[in-house]
């Protein structure tokens, strides 16, 4: 399919403006352009032909099943959709006096209060853009907690398990980072966590259940050897769609807990982005939340400001607004029956799971939570069927594969995620896949090899793009890469999701 | 609950299937002591209906840019949005596609995003741009980590002319990256060159605003220069918008070129979400944070496009990784796609000058003093009002008009000014009744 810079023709243009009757100004000749950029120049109904061509060669939760562990691919309520575009929404303007602005300020104040409820901490900051800035903004609340108090502290914990954000946010934040190992039954290793934690220890970061999708038995006893050892507890909120209204991560011991708007409240994933990363935290780190936060006085809403320990802004203005209304939507049509929420995303994984475990190795020999996962080394052993080619193969049969090859401790794993809103025909569907591949995998594994079928293209080359780096069209001097000699293409075995 | 399809013959079907009696015997691995023995303390499930009269009353709340006469900016603009844009952003698969790690099933939002990356690097003559960033404030962060990884100097530099959002968010995230921030004052409302070449003595990088917060032009290339010449990389925040009449950053020597997108593709909505986005020369290109896209081949030589140069990112380097983004702004980094590929080259330069012509018009109509009368402007400028700013503001709203933004919020001693922002979207009649507003 062509670039719409390929379909560019000169004099072509979509866009109608205002000339109003003013006088015409000139730039100063040293700062002014001095050749146009390439912008494409096409009319409108190329525009939307172009786009709606590049659309039906997406694949989106409203395309089909897309189970990406981790990543909590849910149905979008559309009402979410027509509620962020009211004007009063839609076109306020974030430097808008408090005066003008009481009802955006009011849902985010009630989105506050919800959000520490369901963490069972006491105060929230909705700045953070996404769950990693949120991990980086607990982090920094780490510091600025720790400096408070005179206290000299440079090293963060994390699991084995963790995401790949955790380490990146431990460095960014300017912490050293140490591991701690998995048991044989999935949890973190009590003993190897007891030899790690001392007096310089920061704290902990943690996703519970884990994403081995299994929740930590020994939450307790962990949270004890931090607490007695003066350090924190942080929550990474990315499988908080298992325990909502079950289990608080406040009284799991977290002092510090991320959410991810746009995983468990569903917010839409947008090809990659919108999110929202709010932070709650136990009162003693009140004081550090980045500013501003909204705050209540009587019937009255404003932004607050005076936070004079306050790490700072992690982000332009209150936060993702737009990302707030649809979350506060979400939560508001299910009220308390968001336990309802996370007993059906746990009912429809096990569901999964019990019918998977034969054909599939399961690691850990326990319930899951929201999510598991599977591993393909048998597959890979018997048949030279990897975990990439069970994945690539699910697209011929309709669905969105699993992350695959995370977490890193699974050798080719398999990280499956249903969500609540799946119907147990579609989870029927994708388990006779699933059951279909593994024998295709023994009687024709090169239809496994082959796959995908039928797509706009087959296996992409990654370690050429990687290479060979072309990250933008180059008009006139675009290379040609299928004029290169291209050996088999290599797709990475590397992690894809999460 | 309208989204969840279990059926109770489905559930118990399924917990047949699993081998347990009840939905709570799945929650067994969490002790007893840590499981919520009450409801969830919030207000009861409201209807579809009713969670929209719920809302349209809180957004009633609020005074918009369709309610109030609103001449502010200061980093967030009212834009018009053309109607292509909302069409292309209603559609399910991008809205509901998550980052496309499996190409096969998503070359659409991968070519998309290639041809976003190919219009931020024309409007910023770079070579490489990001899939996005968080916003026009989290990407100047992100250029300072870049500036010292490659540099391995451990200051960086603002203009105290930059927006003050962005000042903050840079001084948040630079004790953790083992940076010190300094600032270099505005004089007469740009920066002088021979100050910055002082104080970039060392430092990483030199960050500046063009055009600045006060909506005034800076000698951007001599910034530029000044910051080379202590072999600092110089890193302008530009607005997308002015990029169809000004020089492109990466004409003039930048190394980097960053800034907030909102201008181009995306409504207001109180601050977010939008999009901040990030160029550089080739040179910097496995030093970037976030994703990009890149071009490669099938087997049959069919050109495709994949999330590449992954080795930066946290998934495979985890903490040696050049950031932590993950999830980042695509849908609205789409949305300034489509925007800019309905104005076009011509368009987008008509866009400019017709910005411009109108802050000029205003800045005669206004009558009011310049703060910096001397400074040449794009489609904002800051006015003395002759009292404080708020209780202009207060006076203004009252009849029906926003006049701008307080600059006493950041600047000690402009407690009497305005910043007074001026898009395609006021009319000369709206300029008139501004003027009036304030006159009186």
């Amino acid at each position: 399919m062509k670039l719409i810079y390929e379909k560019s023709q000169a004099g072509r243009r979509a866009s109608s403006l205002p000339r109003p009757d003013v006088p015409a100004v000139e730039v100063p000749e040293e700062l002014r352009r001095a050749y146009p950029p390439r912008l494409p120049e096409v009319a409108e109904p190329e525009i939307v032909r172009h786009f709606t061509e590049l659309s039906s060669r997406t694949f989106g939760i409203d395309t089909g099943f897309y189970p990406l562990g981790s990543c909590t691919m849910k149905h979008n309520p559309r009402v979410g959709e027509r509620v962020v575009n009211l004007p009063g929404f839609r076109d306020l303007h974030p430097h808008q006096e408090d005066e003008g602005a009481q009802g955006a300020l009011e849902l985010m104040w009630r989105l506050q209060e919800i959000l520490a409820e369901v963490a069972g901490l006491d105060a929230v900051s909705l700045q953070p853009a996404a769950g990693s800035q949120g991990e980086l903004t607990g982090l920094m609340l780490m510091r600025a907690y720790f400096a408070d108090r005179g206290e000299e502290r440079d090293t963060v914990i994390t699991a084995d398990t963790a995401h790949g954000t955790n380490p990146a946010s431990v460095t960014m934040a300017g912490y050293r980072l140490q591991r701690v190992g998995t048991d044989a039954r999935g949890n973190l290793d009590l003993e190897d966590l007891r030899a790690k934690v001392d007096g310089r220890t920061a704290g902990l970061m943690l996703t519970n259940p884990s994403t081995l999708g299994l929740f930590d038995e020994h939450i307790a006893e962990v949270a004890e050897i931090f607490h007695g050892a003066g350090a924190l507890l942080y929550y990474d909120g990315a499988n908080l769609n298992a325990v909502c209204g079950i289990s608080r991560p406040g009284d799991m011991g977290f002092d510090i807990v991320h959410y991810n708007l746009h995983k468990t409240f569903s917010q839409p994933h947008g090809g990659g982005g919108p999110g929202g990363g709010p932070v709650a935290v136990r009162e003693r780190l009140e004081p550090f939340l980045p500013t501003p936060t909204v705050a209540r006085d009587g019937d009255r809403y404003r932004l607050h400001y005076d936070r004079p320990r306050s790490i700072g802004r992690v982000r332009g203005f209150g936060g993702p607004f737009g990302v707030f209304v649809r979350a506060y939507a979400f939560i508001r049509l299910y009220g308390p029956g968001l336990r309802e929420m996370s007993e059906t995303a746990v009912l429809n994984a096990n569901y999964l799971l019990a019918r998977l475990r034969e054909a599939y190795e399961l690691p850990y020999e326990r319930l899951c939570m929201h999510e598991f996962v599977l591993s393909a080394r048998r597959l890979k052993r018997e048949h030279g069927v990897t975990a990439l080619d069970v994945a690539k193969r699910l697209m011929d049969y309709g669905f969105h594969p699993p992350t695959i090859y995370f977490p890193l401790v699974v050798p080719e794993a398999l990280m499956v995620e249903p969500t609540e809103t799946e119907a147990k025909e579609t989870l029927d569907a994708f388990v006779e896949a699933m059951l279909a591949i593994a024998r295709e995998a023994r009687e024709s594994p090169e239809l496994l090899k082959a796959a995908p079928h039928g797509r706009p293209v087959g296996r992409l080359d990654e370690v050429k793009a990687a290479r060979r780096v072309v990250v933008k069209y180059g008009f006139e001097e675009h290379p040609d890469l299928s004029a290169e000699p291209i050996p088999t293409p290599r797709a990475l075995e590397a992690q894809k999701g999460a | 609950m309208s989204f969840l399809s279990v059926t109770e013959a489905d559930r118990e079907a399924m917990l047949a299937t699993i081998g347990v009696g009840s939905v709570e015997e799945l929650f067994a691995d969490i002790p007893q002591g840590l499981r919520l023995d009450r409801d969830l303390a919030l207000e009861p499930a409201l209807s579809e209906p009713e969670l929209v009269a719920h809302l349209e009353e809180l957004a009633g709340r609020n005074s918009h840019t369709g309610s109030e006469l609103s001449f502010l900016g200061a980093g967030i603009y009212d834009h018009y949005v053309p109607a292509v844009v909302d069409a292309v952003l209603q559609r399910g698969e991008f809205l509901t596609a998550y980052t496309p790690y499996q190409p096969e099933l998503s070359q659409g939002i991968l070519q998309a995003i290639f041809e976003y990356q190919t219009a931020i690097c024309e409007l910023t003559a770079m070579d490489v741009s990001n899939a996005s960033g968080y916003d026009g404030a989290t990407v100047a962060a992100d250029a300072c980590y870049v500036a010292k990884h490659v540099t391995g100097r451990q200051r960086v530099v603002v203009t105290e002319a930059t927006n003050p959002q962005v000042r903050q968010v840079v001084k948040t995230y630079a004790p953790g990256f083992g940076l010190e921030v300094v600032e270099v004052p505005h004089r007469g409302g740009t920066t002088d060159p021979d100050e910055v070449r002082t104080a970039a003595e060392g430092a990483a990088c030199v960050i500046f605003q063009q055009p600045n917060f006060f909506g005034c032009l800076e000698p951007a290339p001599d910034l530029a220069a000044a910051a080379a010449e202590a072999d600092a990389l110089p890193v302008a925040h530009v607005d997308l918008i002015s990029l169809g009449v000004l020089e492109a950053p990466g004409n003039y020597g930048c190394a980097l070129a960053i800034g907030e997108g909102q201008g181009a593709g995306n409504y207001q909505s109180y601050g977010g979400p939008h999009y901040g986005f990030l160029a550089a020369k080739s040179e910097l290109t496995r030093r970037l944070p976030g994703r990009i896209i890149g071009e490669t081949t099938d087997a049959a030589g069919e050109r495709g496009y994949v999330l590449t140069l992954q080795t930066r990112e946290q998934h495979i380097r985890r903490e040696k990784a050049t950031s932590n983004m993950t999830t980042n702004q695509t849908l609205l980094a789409l949305a300034g796609l489509v925007h800019l590929s309905w104005l076009g080259p011509q368009g987008l330069r008509e866009l400019g000058e017709t910005c411009m012509a109108l802050a000029a018009y205003a800045k005669e109509r206004l009558a009011l003093p310049l703060l910096f009368p001397e400074r040449a402007t794009f489609k904002e400028f800051a006015v003395r009002v002759g009292r404080s700013g708020p209780e202009a503001i207060r006076a203004a709203r009252a009849q029906g008009v926003h006049p701008g933004y307080a600059l006493g919020r950041d600047y000690t001693g402009l407690d009497d000014s305005l910043l007074v922002a001026v898009t395609e979207r006021r009319t000369r009649a709206d300029i008139d009744r501004l003027a009036e507003v304030l006159g009186a």
